[in-house]
């Protein structure tokens, strides 16, 4: 068995003498892991976040298999070391991906979405929104994505602001007004890429998306949300960025 | 295929078993080990089984710093000479001997017992925080470094360390990032060269 391909770090475990566990993740071949030799060399290039060219071989498709050749495509670790917030963007990235996604199993859009994210993690005033997006899409790809297309109660696709933490379907303003306070609030900039970002949407997307990964994933799974995540909403919320 | 025989004694396969665990000796060469230890009864393997039984007896985590010694607090912690205003946080023991060995540092040390991991789970409840931080508000202490790898898992905890210790006033510093004695431009990776562009200092 052997594929060659791109792929993103997502973490890499000490094994034996100068020798590593290392987890990627890739378009075609989703979470995979393998061990790569000769770890010394490779630290600055094993480092979640960085875009590697690599090649997997194993005898058998279930053995755990190793990388080699295993080269640098881009760095982005490198250059988020000094930024707490992007550091804790990253590492929350690669450990909801971990918590939610099975291994061995392709998820082209979340690859495509965790790209995006790793891109614009140099842009602080742009990556939290896309960040939330990559985390609505990972519900989608783990078989709980929300229904934001309609308004539940009425049908209509527009001026949707809520969403039911019951089923996961949006609400129309109106129709939903009288029962608001008993629903998570959807900020415009999720459904409709266009929409400008407005003071606390970041906090209502990190507040709708939590709900449903937790309750839908991390709970059924016995394992808390991410504490880099935790991090992350606190390190924005003080510096006024959410 | 031919089955595996043991070759040795229960005894010595033991043996040769636990000496694979050590890091360094893999099946092949523990079993090497093992024989030079067996030879050498007298001269290597009595002496080394009583260094290491007196080693597993005494040898402590020390309260204050969290290294390992056979005082409690620690020859470092108690040594004078060193200076208490300063503290050097490292991830593990091993980075400590290695700021010892290259006798660069003579304030106290902090030994965290790890980095923040979202791959192993480990969180800042699991590192030795707390005592930092109690360490750090003690009077005297001017400066905190961070002497942690620059690595993701490294500064996410350098920046949860700074963030604790932020209410105390006390300035936190950390290593410098960037080009290595002898090292040549050309062949350093990208974010080398910006983490050394970024840390530039003037002549």
């Amino acid at each position: 068995m052997e594929w060659t391909g791109s792929a993103i770090v997502l973490g890499a475990k000490p094994f034996g003498e100068g020798k590593a566990i290392v987890e990627l993740f890739s378009a075609e071949h989703g979470r995979t892991a393998g061990v790569v030799h000769g770890v010394r060399r490779l630290g600055g290039v094993l480092q979640a976040g960085n875009r590697v060219h690599v090649t997997w071989k194993a005898r058998l498709a279930e053995q755990l298999g190793f990388f080699a050749p295993l080269e640098m495509e881009s760095g982005v670790a490198a250059f988020l070391l000094d930024d707490k917030a992007a550091l804790d963007g990253l590492t929350s990235t690669v450990a909801l991906i971990r918590l939610a996604l099975p291994e061995r199993q392709a998820y082209p859009a979340v690859y495509g979405s965790l790209s995006v994210v790793l891109d614009s993690l140099a842009e602080p005033h742009l990556w939290p929104a896309l960040y939330s997006r990559f985390e609505l899409g990972l519900l989608t790809a783990a078989g709980y994505g929300l229904d934001l297309s309609r308004c539940a109660l009425t049908g209509v696709a527009h001026d949707l602001a809520f969403v039911s933490p019951k089923s996961g379907r949006a609400a129309n303003r109106d129709a939903a007004a009288a029962f608001a306070d008993k629903l998570l609030a959807l900020p415009p900039f999720l459904i409709d890429p266009e929409a400008p970002v407005a003071s606390g949407d970041i906090a209502d997307a990190f507040a709708l998306t939590g709900f449903f990964l937790e309750r839908r994933i991390a709970d059924p799974k016995g394992e808390g949300m991410p504490d880099a995540r935790r991090r992350l909403i606190e390190h924005l919320g003080m510096n006024g960025r959410l | 295929m031919r089955s595996k025989t043991t070759v040795a004694s229960p005894e010595i396969e033991t043996l040769i078993g636990l000496l694979a665990k050590v890091p360094g000796l893999g099946p092949r060469s523990a079993r090497r080990a093992a024989l030079q230890l067996l030879k050498k009864r007298e001269t290597l393997m009595k002496p080394l089984a009583d260094a290491m039984a007196v080693a597993a007896a005494s040898v402590k985590t020390c309260s204050a710093c969290g290294a390992l010694d056979t005082r409690d607090p620690c020859g470092l912690c108690t040594a004078p000479g060193r200076d208490d205003g300063l503290i050097c946080v490292v991830a593990d023991i091993q980075d400590l001997w290695a700021l010892e060995r290259a006798g660069v540092f003579r304030g106290r040390y902090h030994v965290l017992g790890g980095l923040l991991s979202a791959l192993d789970g480990v969180g800042p409840d699991d590192l030795l925080i707390a005592g930092l931080v109690a360490r750090a508000s003690q009077d005297g202490v001017r400066e905190v470094i961070l002497a942690l790898s620059a690595t993701v898992d490294g500064q996410t905890t350098a920046h949860v360390v700074t963030e604790r210790l932020a209410p105390l006033g006390v300035p936190v510093t950390r290593l410098a990032h960037g080009v290595p004695i002898g090292g040549e431009l050309e062949l350093l990776d990208d974010g080398t060269l910006f983490a050394a562009l970024q840390s530039r200092r003037p002549l």
